[in-house]
């Protein structure tokens, strides 16, 4: 772990975010958040509901537009950038939505396809095939590629979520609360699917989340958010002994008192 | 509640002339601000439709839905449209022998009125709920931002087609309405009611101009690009789950029907 964190340390930051503000009408979400990701980790964005996670998240691929302060992936500040350069942004990153966000119009084979048909034009079908099958078996799904999603379980929609998400091979992986609402063994296999991905596909990845065990076990480092700010952030032997009280607090929940 | 004791540090009640006024002006607003996201959305839908990819498997999809899948009841609605007319016009005519008039005034009311506004308003039930239900659904399970997220322009992948679908297919759908509004017209003045063919035909010739048929085209364009877009307007922007989809169809297939006989007031006059 140790090791890990000091390589992950020592590489250039994939993504940077630097003095973020951000306001829906008179409600402060974000209040000058600094991040940094280097290459290759994964940071866990760990916090309660409403913390304001999904919002910084979601500035980090360009959905959403600051009204303060820097995004910076790969070397690029991404915050001016007009809808075509934010496209060609965007296509270092994959993401994995809460709810999966499968087309449900679509079986799991057209899911996993559709990025490399709109952006690998120039393969043929037996070669999509072949890719489409290949992520799917490193998400440890075969055979479902004709299922449609209401026939899977909500793990199932993930895993075909982060398969889709990891066929163009990003740089990037954004994981919205991967393990909201699994079943303790699922919420394992999930864990360990983000650490495959990371050992390897060697992506960067960002999760956000408010499930402890699971940040502890996937995370490089973890960022706490509270009300706006990174209110304390590190490795997460760190974080563990952290002394601010929404830190300990918080932690206290899964950790106990003491 | 006591609350004949009121604070004298408390704001006064509002009485019923501001409450109304108010009430005006917050409908107002709202009027004028989704006016503007429609325009937003219009110019944006332009800007994408003609930039690449194009998106000729969408659109033909969209084509097929919106235009084919309402040949049926559009159809059927202009059949029973025209021989309702027919009938209706027949009982009034025969009171001052003149029903030779019936051919030609069932065959302007159609082609200039009933079958543009009567073809929208079957595609909005039919095929603008849907788009604005299944839009709807895919804004609140994310799948939008899933879209962007793979660097897939949303306006461009889903909205583009349904609008193109919307403005190209509504005037077919009119002309078939137009074609089989007249033929109900014709089966009853002449089948039932017993006119002669060549009285109707002609006088129906003399009268209707290709004008009238151009003028429920236009209209049908005009109408087909409305409900296309309020669907689209209203679906895409849907917010707070299965219950916000719902309101969010409510409110398109209002201001649908609503702007249809607005629109039909408006484009008629500037036709003429």
């Amino acid at each position: 772990m140790a090791g890990r964190a000091t390589a992950a340390a020592n590489a250039p930051p994939m993504i940077q975010v630097i003095g973020l503000h951000k306001s829906f009408g008179d409600h402060k979400v974000l209040t000058g958040i600094n991040l940094e990701v280097p290459a290759g980790s994964t940071l866990v964005i760990l916090g309660g509901s409403g913390s304001g996670k999904t919002v910084l998240m979601k500035h980090m691929i360009g959905l959403l537009k600051p009204d303060e302060g820097q995004v910076i992936v790969d070397g690029e500040d991404i915050v001016p950038f007009g809808p075509e350069a934010l496209e060609r942004v965007r296509r270092k990153f994959g993401m994995v939505f809460q709810a999966a966000a499968l087309f449900d119009s679509m079986n799991v084979f057209e899911n996993v396809s559709f990025p490399l048909r709109e952006h690998r034009k120039e393969l043929s079908e037996d070669e999509m095939r072949a890719l489409v099958r290949e992520k799917l078996a490193i998400v440890g799904l075969k055979n479902v590629e004709e299922k449609y999603p209401a026939d899977l379980s909500g793990g199932m929609r993930k895993r075909v979520g982060l398969a889709r998400a990891i066929v163009l091979d990003p740089k990037i992986v954004l994981y919205d609360e991967p393990t909201t609402g699994l079943d303790p063994i699922t919420t394992d296999y999930v864990d360990e699917m983000i650490l495959d991905a990371k050992r390897e596909l060697g992506v960067t990845s960002v999760v956000i989340s408010h499930d402890i065990a699971s940040a502890f076990k996937v995370a490089d480092n973890i960022a706490f958010l509270s009300q706006g700010l990174i209110v304390d952030q590190g490795h997460p032997s760190k974080l563990r002994h952290s002394e601010h009280p929404a830190v300990k607090v918080f932690l206290s929940t899964w950790f106990g008192k003491n | 509640m006591s609350t004949q004791t009121e604070s004298p540090l408390q704001p006064p009640r509002p009485g019923p002339i501001y409450t109304a006024i108010e009430g005006i002006g917050t409908g107002v607003y709202k009027f004028v601000e989704e006016i503007g996201g429609l325009m937003t959305l219009l110019i944006d839908v332009l800007r994408w439709a003609v930039r690449p990819p194009f998106r000729v498997h969408n659109l033909f999809a969209q084509l097929d839905f919106v235009g084919v899948g309402s040949i049926f009841i559009v159809g059927l609605t202009g059949v029973f449209s025209g021989m309702v007319f027919a009938h209706q016009s027949w009982r009034a005519f025969d009171m001052f022998n003149a029903e030779s008039l019936v051919g030609p005034t069932v065959s302007l009311t159609i082609t200039r009125e009933l079958a543009p506004v009567f073809a929208a308003l079957m595609v909005t039930m039919r095929a603008g709920s849907a788009m604005c239900t299944e839009l709807g659904t895919m804004r609140v399970t994310e799948q939008v931002d899933a879209l962007e997220t793979m660097a897939v322009n949303p306006v461009q992948y889903l909205l583009v087609p349904r609008v193109l679908a919307g403005l190209i297919m509504v005037p077919m759908l009119v002309m078939i309405f137009d074609i089989l509004g007249m033929s109900g017209g014709y089966f009853v003045a002449v089948v039932v009611k017993g006119l002669s063919a060549g009285t109707f035909v002609a006088r129906t010739q003399q009268w209707l101009d290709a004008e009238d048929i151009a003028e429920g085209l236009i209209k049908g364009a005009v109408f087909g690009l409305y409900v296309a877009l309020v669907a689209c307007y209203k679906g895409y922007h849907a917010s707070g789950g299965a219950k916000g989809v719902g309101k969010a169809t409510t409110e398109a297939m209002v201001a649908s029907a609503l702007g249809i006989f607005i629109l039909d007031y408006f484009v008629g006059v500037i036709l003429h």
